[in-house]
């Protein structure tokens, strides 16, 4: 995975945020979950958690704080696409495992890895509240269920022409 | 005979939620127009009648929590409609979202008439994020009918929503972290010098809702809290949305009145288990609810006959495990979910996880010893009684109840040393 070249126009947007929620540390959260929708690779670059530090006026410990705690903020940059497969109960009794084979046999990757080109990562998640479409996984914001072998391939195959067109 | 109903449950599917106009022509905000003639104790007359409690896991009367809140002063209170929705196996809330919203937000203005708020938040979780905007169009477009803003319906009173994204993280879903975490800070669960309806969000007086409770609100208002009320059994009235999921031939969020059996559930609503296979056991509540066996199939679904056993509704999840499954197989799937979900800040629940999730995996590898399995029903009492909040209290339930239920499935597991002379 590439890292993100943090630049001024990049630090503005962020800026724009921050002054959006008026400067307050206690919009941390949301500031943190907007800024990281900016950036390509999903995650918080280190310069972006000071900066943000800096602008809240707090220490950038209690930053990473909360960057660490929730799932769905991330330190360390991702795929384009982040496809979370979901291994919890229902999944686990609707086997969850085909899906993990199929998926890993067309990206060529492990669970918990990123294509070499970058586009996708492929991770497990906690229940994502789809359990009657389950199996399921999600990519990116939208959720996939009731899925078959052929319904995995073609979503896929969608998704390579989006991030190579 | 399917004895599903639609009270909460009537709009599902009927309307487009881009319409405020077909949420209107269903009776929408004819609850809303009735709360402002009532006031507050007629609100909470209503609520008391019609048996309601919360469903966002405690069961707690919400008549009686809310005539407890509205005498709490202050000028600035907030409302909190909670739909962080983190339990596996659940997704009724999603529903009411996708589905209704506007009863959700009319639940909500009915909570701000009773608590006297003027501020009100909708935590989402942010695995929903694809409703996100839906919700926030939904708001708009009440605005837009005078039924939020301000000078509600000529009342003279302001309430407004604003939508919060929660960022995935189980324990956000109790109240005090899901506070904490609106706040800027990591969601761990606050110690609770106070109620929340005391002191909440910025430390001002704040009642926090589940979504389905909010929206059984509104359905009471419309229908009547004594008509409501005559769904059910005589001391679980009314009616509850079920998240029935796992090998069952249809899942689905459904409304059920208390009372069907579990059997009835399974077999008439869900349509039995896929491939006609045998049922192996149910986990009713989520994953920190109780295993139930093929043998309680017959008790009926309601606070009482379920409590006698131990069991709690929790959530309305009804999970369908066919006899394919292990059972240790299953429950190291539910414990890897609390050793992740564990926000560490106690110890019994932090190395609580950590320690039963490494011996249950030596059940899972058939290397357990009858010393492990003492040690996991050790470790998992202390969990129960010492943990600071919910989530450890009720991490070790399933492993308890498959003890319990399912002893053979643990001794078969066991590792058996071979005598050689
Ligand atoms: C770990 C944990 C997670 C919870 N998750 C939720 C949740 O996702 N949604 C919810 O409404 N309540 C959840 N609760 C329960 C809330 O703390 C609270 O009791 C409830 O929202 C009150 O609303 P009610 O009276 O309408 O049920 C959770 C509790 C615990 C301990
Ligand atoms: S019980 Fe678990 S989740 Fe709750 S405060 Fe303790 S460590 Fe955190
Ligand atoms: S358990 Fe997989 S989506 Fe709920």
């Amino acid at each position: 995975m590439e890292k993100t070249i943090v630049d001024r126009s990049l630090l503005n947007s962020i800026d724009e945020i921050i002054e959006r929620y008026n400067c307050d540390k206690h919009n941390l959260l949301t500031i943190l979950q907007e800024s990281q929708g900016l950036i390509p690779e999903h995650y918080i670059p280190e310069v972006v958690a000071k900066h943000i530090g800096i602008r809240l006026n707090m220490p950038i410990s209690k930053v990473y704080d909360v960057i660490t705690f929730f799932s769905a903020l991330n330190d360390r940059p991702k795929g384009k696409h982040v496809i979370q497969l979901c291994k919890s109960s229902v999944c686990r009794l609707n086997k969850y495992q085909s899906l993990r084979d199929i998926l890993e046999r067309e990206l060529l990757i492990k669970m918990g890895e990123t294509t070499e080109d970058g586009s996708f990562t492929l991770e497990y998640s906690a229940c994502f509240g789809a359990c009657d479409v389950s199996p399921a996984f999600r990519i990116d914001d939208k959720v996939y269920g009731n899925l078959t072998e052929g319904k995995i391939i073609e979503i896929i195959n969608d998704y390579r022409g989006i991030s190579h067109g | 005979m399917d004895r599903t109903v639609s009270i909460i449950s009537k709009n599902f599917k009927k309307y487009n939620i881009e319409s405020i106009d077909e949420y209107l022509s269903l009776g929408g905000f004819k609850a809303l127009e009735k709360a402002f003639d009532l006031g507050p104790k007629g609100i909470i007359n209503e609520l008391n009648a019609s048996g309601l409690r919360g469903r966002g896991g405690a069961a707690y009367p919400t008549g009686k929590k809310w005539e407890q809140a509205s005498r709490v002063p202050g000028h600035r209170k907030v409302i909190i409609c909670n739909a962080d929705e983190g339990e596996p196996a659940t997704f009724k809330d999603r529903y009411l979202l996708q589905y209704d919203p506007y009863k959700v937000i009319e639940g909500m203005i009915i909570a701000a008439i009773t608590f006297n708020a003027n501020e009100g938040y909708i935590y989402i979780r942010e695995e929903y994020k694809y409703l996100h905007d839906k919700f926030r169009r939904a708001i708009q477009l009440s605005k837009e009918k005078g039924f939020l803003g301000e000078n509600i319906l000529n009342n003279g009173f302001n309430f407004d929503i604003t939508v919060f994204s929660g960022a995935g993280a189980y324990v956000c879903g109790e109240s005090t972290a899901l506070i904490e975490s609106m706040e800027g800070k990591s969601g761990r669960p606050r110690l609770k010098l106070n109620r929340t309806s005391e002191k909440g969000l910025y430390q001002l007086p704040t009642l926090a809702n589940n979504v389905e409770t909010l929206a059984a609100v509104t359905s009471i208002l419309y229908t009547g809290g004594e008509e409501y009320g005559k769904y059910g059994t005589p001391s679980s009235r009314g009616t509850k949305l079920i998240s029935l999921c796992g090998n069952v031939n249809r899942p689905g969020a459904y409304e059920v009145p208390f009372g069907v059996t579990l059997r009835e559930i399974v077999y008439d609503i869900g349509g039995g288990i896929k491939e006609g296979k045998a049922l192996k056991f149910l986990q009713l509540g989520g994953a920190s609810g109780a295993i139930v066996p093929p043998s309680l199939l017959d008790l009926k679904y309601c606070y009482e006959e379920l409590g006698n056993k131990g069991i709690d509704i929790g959530s309305g999840a009804v999970l369908v495990a066919d006899e394919t499954n292990r059972v240790v197989d299953f429950l190291k799937s539910v414990q890897d979910f609390f050793l992740h979900e564990s926000c560490g800040k106690c110890t019994p629940c932090r190395e609580g996880n950590r320690q039963i999730t490494k011996i249950l995996n030596r059940f899972v590898t058939g290397e357990g010893s009858v010393e492990d399995l003492k040690t996991i029903e050790r470790f998992s009492n202390v969990m129960k009684y010492a943990s600071f909040c919910g989530l450890g209290k009720t991490a070790p339930t399933a492993l308890l109840s498959a003890i319990e239920h399912f002893p053979i499935e643990f001794y078969q597991q066991i590792h058996r040393v071979r005598k050689t002379s």
